[in-house]
């Protein structure tokens, strides 16, 4: 069983979105995504100050047997990514959670949080 | 028109062993237990076991078997020594492949084929389509057989653990016939299709559980882990050899693959000789090459293959060496193209092709 942590959001796409103290939100993929996709390889992210809607693709995972889009769950611009994934992809694998956190987000309207599903509701989706 | 997916004798042993199962050549195989690259690592440093048993088998026999093989196949056949095996290829009129096979002489007038999956039907088919005046008969032998691959460094220390026959004895496409963990009238070949050494096991289908089990237990203690079909792709790219529907298919022919040399003109006429002397002697408008990329990106099945802005090729396979740690693949170019020119752009970066001459890994 892939593990869901209660205190996070999600989306059906398998992004975890995570609530900070600052307004922003930090952004990553489920750990049924990673067990999906096998071996990460590599993780092409945006750079920082770029802006997303709600649905936009802002970032591709590859793995050994596929190029996987990243959908990004909330409107919002970019202010920092996880340039660690560049020589360890395999966090992804390993911390999906934790180290292998790929985006912060400074959401448009914070209100679009509520929005997404909570770990009950995504766990219904797996 | 959807027909229903086969299962090889080794399902409930790929369950069992947690493998992750997925579609393939209407088949439903392990792609991976615990990773591809773990998995891949341990066939280069120590060993795998890999149920092949999708691959389709059939025995030829009879007063002109060799005849009859020489006028289907590249390679030549007639030269073959009972107790060894040949790779070859079995060409269309034109020179596209039908297949790409082994061929095992088992005596004089008997061989018995090792066939892709995915072409095992079509390939009888043909076979019994060309017998002709032939004095020989094409028997259909793939659900008989389970097939096993065990492969690396230790296989033949785990093999020998397994069974008496004496695999030092065994040269590369060399075969013996004999009993392993208890299972008479196994096929033992010295061959694969990873690049590392290790063997081919031919046998009876419903004994592969308890075979494949036992080598499981005798290999595990030094490294053996059971292997996937992910990483069998990852293995043949690295070694360099085709696999059916990528660097060969009924549009490329083995002169284009770079597989010349399974192509023996000088032998009696065969189908598809006079088309591939022709490719031979004139080139072709395409090849097969291969590359390696300076990225973490792969360049995947069917990427455009641009030369400035012109799209001169496309990618025929692409995965990570676990090995290199980096990007590898095979195209068909443009033979014009000039080499040094060639690039991919892989979702808006430009990355340039390296040229490189399989295999990738030594």
């Amino acid at each position: 069983m892939s593990q869901v942590p209660a205190d996070l959001r999600y989306t059906k796409d398998h992004e975890w979105i995570r609530q900070e103290a600052d307004g922003t939100a930090t952004v990553g993929i489920t750990d049924h995504a990673q067990a999906a996709l096998g071996d990460v390889t590599f993780v092409d992210l945006p750079k920082v100050g770029k802006s997303f809607n709600a649905g936009d693709v802002f970032g591709t995972v590859e793995s050994v047997k596929a190029a996987s889009d990243l959908y990004c769950p909330v409107a919002g611009e970019i202010v920092a990514v996880n340039t660690g994934l560049n020589d360890a992809p395999d966090l992804v694998n390993r911390e999906p959670y934790a180290g292998a956190w790929m985006i912060r987000i400074k959401l448009k309207n914070s209100a679009d949080f509520a929005q997404l599903l909570d770990a009950n509701a995504y766990q219904l989706t797996l | 028109m959807t027909e229903p997916l086969a299962r090889t004798p080794l399902f409930d042993f790929h369950v069992a062993l947690g493998a992750r199962v997925v579609p393939f050549a209407g088949w439903e195989m392990p792609v991976q237990y615990s990773g591809i690259i773990e998995e891949h690592i341990a066939v280069r440093k120590a060993a795998g076991l890999f149920d092949v048993s999708h691959m389709g088998e059939a025995r030829v026999r009879g007063r002109d078997a060799a005849a009859f093989l020489d006028h289907l196949m590249t390679n030549e056949m007639s030269s073959i020594k009972p107790g060894s095996a040949r790779y070859t290829i079995m060409c269309q009129p034109d020179g596209g492949c039908v297949d790409d096979l082994i061929v095992y002489r088992i005596s004089e007038n008997e061989f018995f084929i090792c066939l892709n999956a995915s072409n095992a039907a079509k390939d009888i088919a043909w076979m019994q389509s060309h017998i002709g005046a032939h004095q020989v008969e094409v028997i259909d032998e793939c659900k008989s057989w389970a097939q096993l691959a065990l492969q690396g460094p230790l296989a033949e220390k785990i093999l020998s653990l397994a069974t008496d026959l004496p695999l030092v004895s065994i040269k590369r496409f060399h075969f013996l016939v004999g009993t392993v963990a208890g299972t008479p009238d196994c096929i033992v070949s010295r061959t694969g299709y990873t690049g590392s050494a290790g063997f081919e096991i031919y046998l009876p289908a419903k004994q592969a559980t308890s075979v494949a089990q036992k080598l499981i237990e005798l290999g595990k203690p030094i490294g053996l882990l059971p292997v996937g079909l992910g990483a069998r792709d990852s293995l043949r790219l690295e070694a360099g050899y085709p696999l059916y529907g990528h660097e060969i298919s009924e549009k490329i022919s083995p002169i284009q693959a770079g597989l010349g040399w399974t192509v023996k003109l000088n032998k009696s006429d065969f189908i598809g000789r006079a088309a591939l002397q022709k490719q031979t002697s004139e080139g072709t408008a395409s090849k097969v090459v291969h590359f390696t990329l300076s990225d973490r990106r792969i360049a995947r099945q069917g990427t455009p293959i641009l030369s400035g802005d012109t799209v001169v090729g496309e990618v025929l396979s692409g995965t990570l060496s676990p090995i290199l740690n980096k990007p590898i693949g095979s195209a068909l170019v443009q033979s014009s193209a000039d080499p040094a020119s060639l690039a991919v752009d892989i979702r808006g970066t430009r990355i340039p092709l390296q040229i490189a001459v399989a295999p990738f890994v030594k």
